[in-house]
């Protein structure tokens, strides 16, 4: 039943999309969006390398953020810290590019800095939510069985917490993808580049030629990231096997 | 192997635990025993110091543990806990592995054990070793966490309830497993519950708490015989001496080399053999001695003939290795006042009869 349902879904999807492209194809916008088939690709290469070293950059920043935030100590300042990583997802994208080019003018730095600020927040709340949620019989028995905070945090939490922190990870770099051509604005270039100067001269082409390509790129990361998750966490504490 | 001095445990007002002072043997299972609230837990705890003592001193084979770094110290005692703990993100094997693997032991040496260990708590290690957790019923799992404990061989084991979350059913089963376990290792085990039938099962010793207080300590037997307090009475229950039935062996209580008769004996030699004992019926042997029938005095007098003509099936026998619980019930079972008592292969060893019993049950008493 399930399954019939999930093969219908996929079979309506694949229609959709068929008919879609026949639509564009009798408009001649697919022929349009051929014609910057060269921007696409150099564009593209900019894009993903925004998000690349943002991404990484706030996965470096926020996971060991979140783990900290859990430790002992410093579990208190937990709400306070988070509230402030909260501000750079309730502040506009804009604003904190803006902010970000006075501070630091214009090109990829400053893109890069708003772009990592954006992705933090999914990444340190879902790595605090994971190892929180382990369970604490598992945190007594580790610790009664002679396991250092160390070993406690590498061998039992973090396996255990690995598939919520990787869903943190999951979203924030499918938000960062989708995010990423507003650093056009700013002077980092990447498929934001096609999408306004399409808005700009009134290109339906030039604009979906950066946009399609954007969403392509966000599935491809979601996708990307959910084989990792599949991976990376232990069988045993993993749901999707 | 464990003496605690005078050890106290105080959170802000409470006191948890109040001057407890107490040894165990190397080899004996102390069943730290009481209601919720009462330090048992606390007590345990503080001897892998998992909980640290507010003052008061712990040894462990005559070495102060305050003086032993933790980590080391815990490496060296097993820990289970009722909600068990196995890691979902590790396979069986790894788990039961956990502490071999920090101590550096050799790898193919500690999955060899793990194998070795899972055999004796009746797991397939072909069918368990590769499987998580999650893929086990709860009394498997606590198998394996009992398992995991005992993985790089600890002199000492402290147990939380271990069976406590395990159903009726499975928790005798796996009781008496770790009881063979024990039998076979004689590891020196604290082994907290609030279960006074467990207690008096896998206690050699119990220690009884009331508000942080050692109230009593000592060998089940007397602890229900002769309790120290009101309320060690109304703990172990107004059918404490019920319970005893379960720490006597029926070679306790039985009469030793009993008269007995063969098939080709004569009548009138049973009726004397009766009558100079004054029983109303006595039991007939085979050939070597196994329990076969038995002829009852009101049959037998003035008749003439062989005891074999005239026997009647035993009303019942008991194991000489049984506790007096079974004898009892099936003495009810029967619905008679004594039971002959045969070993494993039968042979006719003696008798338990209900003033036997009461009998021996009642010594206890006479002697204070």
């Amino acid at each position: 039943m399930a399954d019939a349902l999930q093969r219908g879904w996929r079979l309506a999807v694949l229609a959709a999309v068929f008919a879609l492209g026949a639509t564009l194809q009798a408009r001649g916008v697919l022929a349009s969006i051929g014609k910057y088939w060269g921007d696409i690709v150099y564009l593209a290469k900019q894009h993903m390398e925004l998000v690349a070293v943002s991404g990484a950059l706030a996965i470096l920043i926020g996971v060991p953020l979140g783990v900290l935030l859990t430790r002992p100590g410093v579990r208190r300042y937990a709400s306070a810290v988070v509230q402030v990583v909260n501000l750079g997802t309730t502040v506009p994208t804009l604003a904190i590019l803006a902010i970000a080019m006075t501070v630091m003018g214009l090109g990829a730095p400053p893109a890069i800095f708003a772009l990592t600020v954006l992705t933090l927040l999914p990444i340190v709340l879902n790595t605090v939510a994971g190892i929180e949620s382990v369970p604490q019989p598992l945190l007594e028995a580790a610790r009664g069985m002679g396991m250092t905070r160390f070993g406690i945090l590498w061998r039992v939490e973090l396996p255990n917490a690995a598939f919520v922190i990787l869903a943190g990870i999951r979203t924030a770099l499918a938000i960062n993808v989708g995010t990423a051509p507003l650093a056009f604005l700013i002077g980092a270039g990447g498929l934001g580049e096609l999408i306004f100067t399409g808005i700009d001269v009134s290109e339906p082409g030039m604009l979906l030629a950066g946009a399609i390509p954007t969403a392509l790129l966000a599935v491809l990361t979601d996708f990307a990231v959910g084989t990792a998750q599949y991976w990376l966490v232990p069988r045993g504490v993993n749901p999707l096997r | 192997m464990i003496r605690l001095d005078r050890v106290s445990k105080v959170f802000g007002p409470i006191t948890a635990v109040d001057a407890v002072t107490m040894e165990v043997a190397a080899g004996e299972v102390c069943v730290l025993l009481g209601p919720s609230g009462c330090g048992k837990t606390t007590t345990m705890k503080m001897i892998n110091r998992l909980i640290p003592p507010t003052s008061g001193k712990i040894f462990l084979d005559g070495r102060d543990t305050d003086l032993i770094d933790e980590v080391t110290l815990r490496r060296s005692i097993g820990y289970v806990i009722q909600q068990i703990g196995l890691f979902p993100n590790m396979t069986v094997e790894d788990n039961i592995c956990v502490v071999p693997d920090l101590l550096r032991w050799d790898r193919t040496k500690s999955r060899r054990r793990a194998a070795e260990l899972l055999e004796m708590v009746n797991l397939d290690p072909k069918i368990f070793l590769k499987r998580y957790p999650k893929e086990l019923s709860g009394g498997q799992q606590q198998r394996v966490g009992v398992v995991r404990a005992l993985a790089a061989d600890p002199p000492v084991l402290l147990m939380d309830e271990p069976f406590g979350a395990i159903d009726p059913i499975n928790r005798e089963v796996i009781q008496d497993e770790f009881m063979k376990l024990q039998e076979a290792l004689r590891k020196t085990v604290v082994f907290v519950s609030h279960d006074i039938d467990e207690a008096v099962k896998m206690g050699s010793r119990i220690a009884i708490f009331r508000d942080g207080r050692l109230i009593q300590y000592d060998t089940p037997n007397n602890v229900l015989a002769k309790p120290a307090d009101p309320f060690v009475a109304d703990f172990v229950g107004s059918d404490r001496t019920l319970k005893r039935l379960r720490l006597v062996k029926v070679s306790e209580a039985m009469m030793p080399d009993p008269p007995r008769v063969r098939s080709d004996d004569t009548l009138d030699t049973a009726v004397r053999l009766m009558e100079e004992h004054g029983h109303i019926s006595i039991v007939m042997v085979g050939p070597r001695g196994r329990a076969r029938g038995v002829v009852r005095l009101d049959t037998a007098r003035g008749r003439k003939g062989l005891v074999g003509e005239n026997i009647e099936p035993l009303p019942g026998t008991v194991n000489v290795t049984e506790d007096l619980r079974t004898a009892v019930s099936l003495m009810f079972t029967h619905d008679v006042a004594w039971l002959a008592c045969v070993d494993d292969d039968g042979f006719y060893k003696g008798y338990v009869t209900q003033r036997g019993i009461t009998h021996t049950l009642g010594a206890a008493y006479r002697g204070a």
